[in-house]
């Protein structure tokens, strides 16, 4: 760097005092929780020795958070099922909820106030009560209904008809109970992602001649994925966790499994680490899965996408690099 | 077949009881070039809109190439046409807007093929050939895989001709086409507009640019207040004005 009479001088970087405190708390804060999550315990039994008639005792050390107990369990037959039965009914109910969130985004923007309205309360009904009480209702439904039949009133007439009794397995009691509340809340997503494209796009569509489907199809829903997909990627993220719930009308989930388990060897802790770890597993797969699809429906909004994490990991390592120049960049340099 | 390719007789169209179009007559001739001026809020974009109907008039006798917009006559009544038949109607009227509106998700190319291929159901390759040609006549033919926001306010706007132009259009409505633009990127848009009416299309061309209307207009109509105020050659328009508020409007955009 010159100066403006061309004399050479050293640029003095200001100083971040905060960021550097923030940054050292941080650093003992995950240095005590790494600590912690290694940490041994007695086990209340000790180790003897004879060593020339001398008897030697210490106490058995164990990991605190029984990380063997867990490892034993993580990849047991009964959790692996729960977690595919978790992941079947997240993707279920996710596509249940999109299907239903879309339609019901789209009836609400009719001219139609009857179909309006009946979106509208669709969405305030679901959405306005608990899930974990929707759900408790489906299960105790054939209190109401034995068998629902669709035919034509007053004539022996019947085009369909359902036990109900027969059909509410605890799966899919599960699966209707989180399908029809995610799709009240997948419906203000979509909702919002229709009114976020621009008035212009439709008009330009029009104009070409598209009909009303097309235009929704081919102009209006493709760019307003872009607004869609952040937050549905928040709800299956939440859809996995919320299933859980489903323990509670009987179905062997993730959770249940472990409950299950734990119900036997009293090993609560344990069990409950299994499966966190499996939520946080999947939220993590899934959380890439989000990102590579924001950057595809993101194209032609940004005028250079996001990097990758591998871009972001090069970038960062090759900051840190020249930052402090080891000989071997220093090499490359000269 | 008359040689009038649109039609107005008495059109009027209100927004919530605002007044917006009142008594409009206007005839375009085939392979003419027409332009409407006018003060902003005088009603030309608005007539241009109900001329592919993406704004329905409320009264009056409006006809693109002989037929009613948007209605049928049979048996002493107008009977409103579906939503099929006044896309057929509009994909044959190419139009171009203030602010380009290309659609942001799709590239260049596919801007212009998406209309060829899903209304006029025209197979992806022969799409993608008349696209190609077509970005070659509007000067952009290095452009067809970037997405419109990559590309200047100018060459989206030439990509949108070029859109419109793809559905073999008998009619071209043009809605400001230059007034979103900086002022250095006018030009190559009215260039590839001019290349246009010398090759005989018929335009309708709402547009703030008197030198344009005076140089390429066949009829310039003087729109006010909803009503016609004055219409004719563009030499007897400018040079000779006859109404007070024509001179008035004039003498403030020259």
């Amino acid at each position: 760097m010159t100066s403006g009479d061309g004399n050479d001088l050293t640029v003095v970087p200001v100083r971040h005092v905060g960021r550097w405190v923030g940054a050292f708390v941080a650093l003992v804060a995950v240095a005590m929780l790494v600590h912690t999550l290694l940490s041994k315990v007695p086990s209340g039994t000790f180790i003897c020795r004879t060593v020339a008639g001398v008897r030697h005792c210490r106490p058995r050390l164990e990991w605190r958070f029984f990380w063997n107990t867990v490892f034993h369990y993580f990849t047991s037959a009964e959790i692996l099922h729960g977690l595919v039965t978790t992941i079947e009914l997240t993707v279920l109910a996710m596509a249940v909820g999109i299907v239903l969130g879309v339609v019901v985004a789209i009836m609400r923007r009719s001219t139609s106030r009857l179909l309006s309205g009946t979106a509208w309360t669709y969405t305030w009904f679901f959405r306005g009560t608990p899930v974990y009480a929707q759900l408790l209702f489906w299960f105790n439904i054939t209190a109401l209904y034995k068998v629902i039949t669709l035919g034509v009133p007053f004539v022996n007439v019947t085009f369909f008809s359902l036990n109900l009794n027969a059909f509410f397995t605890p799966f899919h009691t599960a699966l209707v109970a989180f399908g029809l509340n995610e799709g009240a809340y997948m419906s203000e997503i979509a909702r919002s992602g229709l009114l976020a494209v621009d008035e212009g796009q439709t008009e330009a569509a029009s104009s070409l001649g598209m009909t009303r489907s097309q235009t929704l199809r081919f102009v209006v829903l493709p760019q307003a994925m872009r607004v869609i997909i952040p937050p549905t990627g928040n709800e299956v993220i939440s859809m996995l966790k919320t299933t859980s719930l489903a323990a509670s009308v009987s179905l062997t989930e993730l959770l249940g499994a472990a409950t299950n388990i734990s119900a036997n060897n009293f090993e609560v802790m344990q069990l409950l680490i299994v499966a966190g770890l499996w939520y946080l597993i999947v939220t993590t797969v899934l959380s890439i899965g989000q990102f590579y699809l924001e950057r595809h429906f993101a194209r032609g909004a940004l005028r250079t996408p996001p990097p990758t994490p591998i871009e972001r990991l090069r970038r960062d390592l090759h900051g840190i690099l020249v930052k402090f120049p080891s000989r071997h960049v220093a090499a490359a340099r000269r | 077949m008359t040689d009038a390719m649109v039609e107005a007789r008495a059109v009027r169209k209100s927004y919530n009881g605002v007044v917006v179009l009142r008594e409009v007559d206007l005839t375009v001739v085939r392979g003419e070039v027409t332009c409407l001026i006018g003060p902003s809020g005088s009603g030309k974009s608005t007539l241009l809109r109900c001329i592919n109907h993406l704004e329905k008039h409320d009264a009056g006798e409006l006809r693109v190439d002989g037929q009613l917009v948007g209605y049928q006559a049979r048996g002493g009544k107008l009977y409103e046409r579906n939503d099929r038949e006044i896309c057929a109607e509009r994909a044959r009227i190419g139009m171009v807007f203030q602010k380009f509106n290309l659609f942001q998700h799709l590239t260049v190319l596919e801007n212009i093929t998406i209309g060829l291929v899903k209304v006029l159901k025209i197979d992806p390759e022969t799409a993608r050939r008349r696209a190609r040609e077509l970005l070659e006549r509007v000067g952009l033919p290095d452009k067809e895989k970037n997405y419109p926001s990559q590309i200047s306010g100018g060459q989206q706007q030439r990509v949108a001709i070029a859109r419109a132009l793809a559905m073999d259009p008998k009619l071209m409505l043009f809605d400001e086409p230059t007034s979103a633009l900086d002022p250095e990127l006018v030009g190559e848009v009215l260039d590839v507009m001019k290349d246009l009416a010398r090759s005989g299309m018929t335009m309708i061309v709402v547009t703030h640019e008197i030198n344009f209307a005076r140089e390429v207009a066949n009829t310039v109509y003087f729109l006010d207040g909803g009503v016609i105020e004055e219409s004719g050659a563009p030499k007897d328009l400018f040079s000779a004005p006859k109404s007070e508020r024509l001179r008035t409007f004039l003498s403030k955009v020259l």
